[in-house]
């Protein structure tokens, strides 16, 4: 029932942003996941983010696979296209999409299963390539859809509802993204609006493939106790490395912070991250101490969250083409058929 | 008595591969055709880079046929390995040419040949000092001595190695030197010319020497093709290169230099074939390359591409199946994976071009199909097309002729209020519009998924939902009819009531066998399948004629399959005639098993009518 119109009320003074839309233009239709699904949340930040943004919802374009996480680009944005492709496969098919038309915002929605296990090599190698996109992993490692088996992220140790006890090793994503090349990677949990919100925000605005791995608890599947993505073994063992604000190139600087307690970042379009810093002296820049914290602090029980990884001017499959300006989709026959007389020349080469 | 004759014979190579053999032995096709000859040549090659033995077939055709023909009147033999089998594979009255440089004990040779030994690796010892220089010239002076003991006019090799030198005089030079060393060793130590010989002629006209990959390349070029997404796998490999090297030449910004084409080699065939999808549907012309194993891998996703309604181009590449199979042998054997490729019921769009002219042809209009039928388009080649150069007609673009981009709504479309249903079939042959991510900032966006949905692209369940969606798929299946290449019938001289049924690389052999057969006094009416969906001029022919053999490359006679299930043909009528050994079919072959067949029911008749 995903087609189920929202009823349209608008409040006469709601808020509007610069395009003069309200956060109800960037909705979708009614979701038809589980009441208190940590998925929904994530939902409702995208359209935050964006509307935050004054993003014109239609040139997003949403690329999901399969699974509970795939289904939710039909809960956001409904003015943009979407595309929910096959299982695992989410990747390739925002890398061809991104191809054809470099100009839209790509965002890419997938599942621990979906990205961790059917479409490991696909999450691997799209990052790998620079595919510019926003690549959001909603995590709750089971699979909701057929009813609550083990993911490759659930950890080891960790038990199912009815007893059965993880033995494999967990994939760590964020990890994996880092160490694969990704220029923007994040962690954060569903439940965490305030930081789940800036995170979306910066990493749509960053040009490069951003990461961003979302705990997002299956209330219907992995909320128990044994579970370690329920809703309060996350809130007991998250580990935020900061606190950021996003700030858009347009928006003026308003808030004065502390000497030394926090870290601006200015990203290529002039836009900013304010890191807030959290306890210990983390480095945002720092790949191999990125990797090393999150390896330290998962020996702990403990998992990092906060803006993890960032590379401040990183370069994009378009850039690495050398793809012209306009996109190709947009170019005229007359720029890509060489013609009668180019041929001519080929047929004597040929002779 | 030696074999005479004139612009008709058969020269095979034999050598180790990775020896640098095979620019040499081209080189030597090449001064054929420049003696205005046809040849057809074929490379027989191991899955291997380098150390295996590899053959390189010229066949010398002045009547032009460009088929393999079986059998070897000149072999010459440079690989020790595969000596005794070469020498066993002359024909009668045929020639032997070797390096006499070392004995050769005489049992080891025949007596029913012409044995020509020629000292290759001791002229080149005295002449080169260098071993590197030895090994390549030496494939040069084999050249120089071949020309001249088939009577090749010595000038137009030279000329050949300045065009494919142009600009390096020494490299010019040296070839040119050791090119004479040999001709002039074999004219005074040898006969010449032997009874094999090559005379001038003008059969070889205006037509070009391409194999059907590269071929395929310049037609995706032409035909607008902006992204490729590709895994190496023989024989497709050089399809995806000749690309990428054309577009660097042809489709590059001439100020900034950018591209305007965006090549990936992806990580397995799933990606690429993602890739090309998801490039598709976001309005970009998009395609791959790839062979057997790469379509066993994306057929989950040509069922999503085939129900979610999404342009793409394939090109297959066949080689010899199932699995890993022969990978560097030829075969016609994917038809039904990709006939009806992926789970549930499909129906996919095939055509089949019959030498690298046709493939360069319906490679471009294959992302016109692509488009206006928004669906997967196979083009069908196979090794034998794909990676032989072969003789062909000049490439020809007429510069009036527009990209077809189907049914797409514009913004314009979309502001002034057009009803747009993704899966609305608002004209009545089964193809809806479809609209662009991004167009408009309210109208025209959908959810493309592989989950059943109404015409309007929303989710539903609902079973008569779903069957109006399928029937209308095999609305569209039936309009491709229109759209799809058309078979080409030719009628025999006199009236008969057989007929001969064919596709692709088969067409070259089917020509020559056409002729051998009327000439051992049995006519048959002709078709060309060029596509799937199959014409209504397809069935027609069947229905027409009392008996119609399918000549095919493969075991189970996949495309009489074909015929038989969509078009409730009677399986009687249709007799399979199937070379599958991975080399390429014969004329010989296709006239002596319809001939057999053909003379089979006579006898059955004869004996109907006795008893």
């Amino acid at each position: 029932m995903t087609y189920l119109a929202k009823p349209k009320f608008h409040h006469p003074e709601i808020r509007t942003n610069a395009l003069g839309l309200t956060h109800r233009d960037y909705e979708g239709a009614i979701s038809t996941l589980c009441a208190g699904c940590g998925h929904d949340s994530i939902s409702s930040a995208i359209m935050l983010a964006c509307f935050e943004l004054d993003l014109p919802p239609h040139r997003i374009a949403k690329v999901s696979g399969i699974g509970c996480s795939s289904k939710t680009p039909t809960y956001f944005l409904g003015s943009a296209h979407g595309f929910n492709s096959v299982h695992g496969r989410m990747p390739s098919v925002l890398t061809g999409a991104s191809l054809a038309n470099r100009e839209l915002i790509y965002f890419g929605v997938s599942g621990d299963g979906d990205s961790a296990s059917i479409g490991f090599g696909q999450f691997a190698h799209s990052i790998r390539r620079g595919v510019n996109m926003v690549y959001l992993v909603a995590n709750n490692g089971v699979y909701g859809l057929t009813k609550g088996q083990f993911s490759a992220t659930a950890d080891k140790g960790a038990t199912l509802k009815k007893g059965a006890v993880n033995s494999d090793s967990a994939i760590d994503l964020v990890a994996m993204a880092i160490q694969l090349g990704a220029t923007f990677v994040g962690r954060t949990f569903s439940g965490d609006k305030n930081q789940l919100v800036p995170l979306i925000k910066a990493a749509i605005e960053h040009k490069g493939p951003a990461f961003i791995d979302c705990i997002s608890p299956c209330v219907a599947f992995n909320n128990h106790e044994g579970s370690t993505k329920s809703f309060d073994y996350v809130r007991e063992h998250n580990e935020a490395v900061n606190a950021l604000d996003f700030i858009t190139a347009r928006a003026p600087i308003t808030v004065d912070y502390q000497p030394g307690e926090v870290q601006v970042v200015t990203l290529h379009d002039g836009s900013s991250i304010r890191l807030r810093k959290i306890g210990s002296d983390y480095d945002v820049h720092d790949r191999i101490g990125a990797l090393a914290h999150l390896m330290r602090r998962e020996e702990a029980g403990e998992i990092v969250t906060g803006l993890i990884y960032l590379q401040n001017y990183p370069t994009d499959l378009h850039e690495n083409l050398n793809l012209v300006d306009t996109p190709l989709n947009e170019l005229p026959d007359s720029e890509l058929c060489p013609g009668s007389s180019a041929l001519e020349r080929i047929n004597s080469n040929l002779r | 008595m030696p074999t005479q004759s004139i612009n008709d014979f058969v020269v095979r190579f034999a050598n180790v591969n990775g020896s640098g053999s095979a620019s040499a032995n081209q080189m030597f096709a090449r001064a054929v055709l420049r003696m205005g000859v046809p040849v057809a040549t074929r490379n027989i090659f191991p899955s291997n880079i380098q150390g295996l033995p590899t053959w390189y077939e010229v066949r010398v055709s002045g009547d032009g046929w460009l088929g393999a023909r079986g059998g070897t009147d000149l072999m010459v033999a440079m690989n020790p390995q595969t000596w005794d089998k070469d020498v066993a594979a002359i024909d009668p009255g045929g020639y032997l040419f070797y390096d006499s440089s070392r004995p050769i004990p005489a049992s080891k040779f025949r007596a029913d040949i012409t044995v020509i030994g020629v000292p290759l690796t001791e002229i080149c010892n005295r002449e080169y000092k260098e071993p590197r220089q030895r090994q390549l010239f030496k494939n040069i002076v084999c050249v120089g001595a071949l020309i001249a003991l088939l009577d090749i006019d010595v000038s137009i090799v030279e000329s050949l190695i300045g065009e494919q030198f142009r600009g390096k005089e020494n490299l010019i030079s040296a070839n040119h030197k050791a090119l004479h060393i040999g001709s002039d060793w074999a004219r005074a130590n040898l006969t010449c010319p032997i009874g094999l010989r090559v005379v001038r002629s003008d059969a070889v006209g205006d037509r070009i020497f391409v194999d059907g990959n590269t071929a395929s390349a310049l037609g995706a070029i032409y035909g607008g093709a902006t992204v490729c997404a590709w895994y190496p796998i023989t024989p497709s490999t050089s399809l995806a290169e000749a690309f990428t090297s054309y577009c660097k030449r042809l489709r590059s910004d001439p100020a900034t230099k950018k591209h305007r084409f965006a090549i990936v080699q992806a990580e397995d065939e799933l990606a690429s074939i993602g890739i090309v999808v998801g490039a598709g549907w976001n309005g970009a012309r998009a395609f791959t390359a790839t062979s057997g194993p790469g379509i066993s891998l994306m057929q989950e996703f040509l069922g999503l591409a085939y129900f979610a309604e999404i342009p793409a181009v394939l090109f297959d590449v066949q080689r010899g199946g199932p699995s890993t199979g022969m990978p560097t042998r030829t075969q016609q054997s994917d038809i039904l994976a990709c006939a009806w490729a992926s789970h549930g019921d499909t129906k996919q769009i095939l055509v089949f071009p019959r030498d690298p002219g046709e493939a360069f042809d319906f490679a471009a209009t294959a992302f016109d199909l692509a488009d206006r039928l928004q669906t997967p388009v196979f083009v069908m080649l196979d090794l034998d097309i794909g990676m032989n150069h072969s003789l062909t007609a000049p490439f020809t673009w007429d510069d009036a002729r527009q990209l077809d981009r189907g049914k797409v709504m514009t913004h314009d479309d979309l502001a002034a209020g057009r009803d747009f249903g993704r899966y609305l079939d608002v004209d009545g042959d089964g193809i809806a519009w479809r609209t662009y991510p991004g167009t408009h900032p309210t109208r025209g966006a959908y959810f493309a998924r592989g989950t059943t949905r109404d015409p309007y692209a929303r989710y539903t369940e609902d079973g008569a939902v779903y069957v109006a969606n399928m029937q209308r798929l095999l609305r569209k299946f039936e309009t491709a009819k229109s759209y799809v290449p058309g078979p080409i019938v030719q009628q025999a001289a006199r009236s008969t009531r057989t007929g001969v049924i064919h596709y692709g690389s088969t067409a070259a052999a089917m020509d020559e066998a056409i002729v051998l057969l009327r000439e051992a006094g049995i006519d048959l009416d002709v078709l060309r399948v060029r596509a799937f969906p199959f014409s209504d001029d397809i069935v027609d022919f069947i229905l027409g004629h009392d008996r119609v053999f399918v000549v095919e490359q493969n075991r189970d006679a996949q495309l009489r399959t074909l015929l038989i299930a969509e078009n409730a043909i009677d399986p009687q009528k249709v007799v399979p005639v199937l070379h599958y050994d991975g080399t390429p079919i014969t004329a010989r072959f296709i006239a002596q098993s319809i001939g057999a067949l053909v003379a089979d029911s006579h006898d059955v008749r004869e004996e109907h009518l006795l008893s």
